[in-house]
Parts: structure tokens; C-alpha cells; sequence
């Protein structure tokens, strides 16, 4: 018998699934996948059982894709549990990668979340208030379910990473790089995000048309004008966070007429994107005077939102820092 | 340093040209102010990257205070522009992720204000000392417990180690 193939498994946390089917958009290549690894743990496609995953020795998994944020002790749990049994953990995917959308929730409380979730939503009918349990008695059983934490996390930020797949979802292209670069063992230090390190621009269609020297008399969100598709949004007053973002992607999303929105992440020269793709674009703004800059940011009405749409739990301040933080099992009521 | 005798900490980004001169001037007419700021000198205030401002707050700092030339007066024409546009954003962002907007000040201070100086740092410290500190390290600590208890409780149950 050859050498046996090595192990992959494949774990989602905090997410949507979007992750999970670029694996599945890779398309006639994940045949080619499928022929040289074993899958030990799949639960998105695959019946595979924890308790499995346990018994397996330490790094006997040669690489685990992780994706999703981290933001419940069971999601906690299984991220130091797939990190003592892989070689290789990656954090695949902008959640897992650097918080994403669902690290937005760091800008609010634990209580606020559940309140408005089982509670206040306007689909929500729950008049009794109930809310999850951590603990109930059953026939003298003891039934438990997680518990959600206070703050949202990013893979590295509860266990150590050793490559960063970037994208809401990241792109076959790039998924498909980083496979065929585990499977041959060309990898790139340790940390790499694998992915190129320059800017969107570099790879955007529209570079040609891309301003030299902007100058923002408003700001446009893209359902406000008919976009140009062949002009850089810059150059149309949208807000494109391709300045500030890695490239790798193809330029999908202004080759869909729509501006980047930073999925990808900062290049490694950038320490914290939000700030950093802010700061070009309201230095460019045209007006001089104190009330009209204030009328052109007006056209920003969220600006965490738009500058941290993928990565307010990796950005410099993480959390809204005026909030309480509850104690362990208060936030559960 | 007890809670008791907390004194803020500000750093404060002076443009080479104006501001800093002005503390200067202030310094060689030995005028007294506060002496809660760390004073870094950098060509220009629109030199001020906000990852400079943010990073400062994420570090420890309590406030924030960056100087620049007058409007109009910039040795590079339009960088205090800059700075303010900057500036007026960055201030709706910090109260979004809960930052007192008394923390983050920009003033247009002159070379020859060194009294302007000693007047809006006395000022800003104390507009600061009732907020208390920010104190961000410690929140980082406090928001990273959570995960210790569970780390803890799977390495106190931890079966033994599997078979290699």
C-alpha cells in the first residue's frame, strides 16, 4: 500500500455556509481534492461524530480549513480541539480570518443580542420571553448548550493560526492555490496570508480610469446612481475599499458593477483597514469648511459598518468600548 | 499608579512647523502646563495617520491631541485640511465604538502661541479628568478571561493523551 493520503477536515464556527460552497464551487477540481486527501470531518456535507475527531492521535489531520468566527465556548471548544489534532490550521474565510460580518456584534452587548433576537424582532413572537437555557434537568439527565460570549472573535485570537485564507467567501482561485500548496508542501512562512500582497487596484479593471488626484464634493452609496461600469467608483463618489484591500479575488465585484467592500482584508503594510481606507478617502474630500465636511460625510451614515464590514474584531479597538461586559452565564437570563 | 492619584495620559501629534515650535516657545518662556502629554513630532498634521490616533488609544492612552498649523498657514499647503477632514470622521467613528469625543482634540496652534499651548492642554486635561481612564489594555485583558475558564475546564478534563 502507498503512504496514506493526508488528512483534511473542514469546520465552520460563526458563519454563513458561503465558505463551504466555494469548496464545493472549486467545481471538477475538488475530484482532483477528493483522489489525494481523506476528509476526516465535514459537517456541512459529511456525517462525522466529535467524539471521532477526539480519539484521533495529536497532528494526525494534516490541515485543518476553519471558518467562521468564534463566538460561542462550544465554537471555542472545537478550535483548540481541530488545533491540537492538525499540523496546519487555517483560518479560512474573512470570519475566521478577521471576525466578519458577524464581528459586528461587537458593537453591541451580549443582552442587547438575545433581547432582540428572542424578543424585540419584529418576526419574533415569543411572549412568554423564553430564551435558551445553558442547563436543564431532564429524567435526572443534565442537557447543556452553549454559551455565547461577550466578544466575537477572530480563529487567531483564541488559538494560534498558521495561514490565513482571505474572502467573504474566498474565491476557488485562491482556495485552490492554497490546496495545491499544502498538498505539495510549498508553503510560505508561517502567518502568510495566502493570498497576493498588493492593493485591488493593482488587478481592477477599471485602473485605468482610477483618479490621480480625488476630489469628494459627496459621497454615494451604490443604490443612489446608476453606476458607470467601466469608470473607477472613486472617480463616481462611491465608497470602494479597494485602496485598502488585498487583491486575489478577480475583481468580482466591480466587474459586477458593484464597489469592493474589503473582504479580502488589508495588505500586511496596513495595520488596521477601516481607519486606514477613512483616512485616504476624507483627505480627498473637497470642502474646507468644518460644516461642509460635515454634509460630505454625511454620505457615510454608517461608518463602521462600511469601513469594518469584515474585520471589527482584528481592527485596533475590537469592541465598542463603553459597553458592559457580563459575567460568565448572566447575559443568558 | 492607583486609581486615587490617576493623572490622564495624552499624546499629542505636533506639526514641526507650527504647533511644536509653539511648545517650544513655550517651554523657552517657561510657561507652566500640565504635564500629562507626550509630545511627538511629525512634519506635518496631516501626517497624522488615524492608526497613529486609534493605535495611541489601544496602547493605553487616555487622549488624544494633534496640532497643526492654521488653516490656510500649512508649510505643505493643504495638509491641516487634511487632518481636519480626517479628523471631523474619525471623531464619528471613535463615538461609534463608545470613545468620549472630549478624548480626541485638534487645535490650530501658531509658532508664536506658545501661551495657546499651555491654555488647550490645560484644558484638555481638565476636560479628561472627570471621564476617568480609558484604559483599553485592561479591557482587552478583561474581554480575553472569558476564554481562560473554558481552557481551564477542558485541560482539567482532558483524557489522557491519545494513543500516537
Amino acid at each position: 500500500m502507498s503512504s496514506p493520503k493526508p488528512k483534511i477536515a473542514f469546520y465552520w464556527c460563526a458563519s454563513c455556509g458561503g465558505c463551504e460552497e466555494t469548496v464545493v464551487d472549486l467545481a471538477e477540481d475538488i475530484l482532483g481534492v477528493i483522489e489525494k486527501v481523506d476528509i476526516v470531518l465535514w459537517p456541512v456535507a459529511m456525517d462525522f461524530k466529535y467524539k471521532n475527531v477526539e480519539a484521533m492521535p495529536d497532528k494526525s489531520i494534516t490541515a485543518t480549513l476553519l471558518n467562521g468566527a468564534i463566538r460561542s465556548s462550544e465554537q471555542e471548544e472545537m478550535a483548540r480541539l481541530l488545533r491540537r489534532k492538525s499540523q496546519f490550521l487555517i483560518a479560512y474565510g474573512s470570519c475566521a480570518v478577521s471576525g466578519g460580518i458577524p464581528s459586528l456584534a461587537n458593537q453591541f452587548t451580549r443582552e442587547q443580542i438575545l433581547k432582540f433576537n428572542y424578543e424585540d424582532a419584529p418576526t419574533v413572537v415569543n411572549e412568554a420571553k423564553t430564551r435558551p437555557r445553558l442547563e436543564y434537568q431532564n429524567n435526572g439527565h443534565t442537557l447543556t448548550l452553549p454559551e455565547l460570549r461577550n466578544v466575537v472573535r477572530a480563529l487567531d485570537q483564541v488559538v494560534d493560526v498558521d495561514y490565513y485564507v482571505p474572502g467573504c467567501p474566498p474565491t476557488p482561485n485562491i482556495t485552490k492555490t492554497a490546496i495545491t500548496a499544502l498538498l505539495e508542501g510549498k508553503l510560505p512562512p508561517k502567518g502568510s496570508v495566502l493570498a497576493p500582497n498588493i492593493a485591488l487596484c493593482d488587478e481592477c479593471p477599471r485602473k485605468r480610469t482610477r483618479p490621480t488626484s480625488a476630489s469628494f464634493m459627496d459621497f454615494k452609496r451604490p443604490h443612489q446612481l446608476l453606476a458607470d461600469p467601466e469608470l473607477c467608483f472613486l472617480a463616481q463618489s462611491v465608497v470602494c475599499m479597494g485602496p485598502a484591500t488585498r487583491s486575489g479575488c478577480g475583481s468580482q465585484c466591480p466587474a459586477g458593477n458593484m464597489p469592493c467592500t474589503g473582504c479580502f482584508g488589508p495588505t500586511s503594510r496596513v495595520r488596521d483597514q477601516g481607519v486606514k481606507l477613512m483616512s485616504s478617502l476624507c483627505a480627498n474630500i473637497a470642502a474646507k469648511e468644518e460644516d461642509e465636511i460635515g454634509k460630505v460625510l454625511e454620505g457615510i451614515p454608517d461608518p463602521i459598518g462600511t469601513f469594518y464590514r469584515y474585520g471589527l474584531a482584528k481592527s485596533l479597538l475590537r469592541r465598542k468600548m463603553n459597553l458592559p461586559f457580563s459575567g460568565e452565564r448572566n447575559g443568558h437570563g | 499608579m492607583t486609581e486615587k492619584n490617576w493623572q490622564p495620559r495624552i499624546v499629542a501629534f505636533f506639526c514641526n512647523w507650527c504647533t511644536y515650535t509653539a511648545a517650544d516657545l513655550a517651554g523657552v518662556s517657561r510657561l507652566k502646563y500640565a504635564a500629562n502629554i507626550r509630545i511627538i513630532r511629525l512634519m506635518c498634521s496631516g501626517r497624522v495617520d488615524p492608526q497613529f490616533i486609534v493605535d495611541a488609544f489601544a496602547r493605553g492612552a487616555d487622549g488624544v491631541l494633534i496640532g497643526g498649523c492654521h488653516p490656510g498657514d500649512c508649510h505643505y499647503v493643504e495638509g491641516n485640511y487634511k487632518a481636519l477632514r480626517r479628523f471631523q470622521m474619525l471623531k464619528r467613528m471613535l463615538d461609534d465604538m463608545g470613545i468620549e469625543e472630549q478624548r480626541l482634540q485638534l487645535e490650530w496652534i501658531s509658532a508664536s502661541e506658545g501661551d495657546k499651548v499651555r491654555t488647550v492642554v490645560n484644558d484638555m486635561v481638565e476636560k479628561i479628568k472627570p471621564l476617568g481612564p480609558l484604559g483599553i489594555p485592561k479591557k482587552f485583558e478583561a474581554w480575553d478571561k472569558e476564554m481562560a475558564e473554558l481552557e481551564e475546564k477542558i485541560t482539567s478534563s482532558e483524557p489522557v493523551a491519545a494513543p500516537a
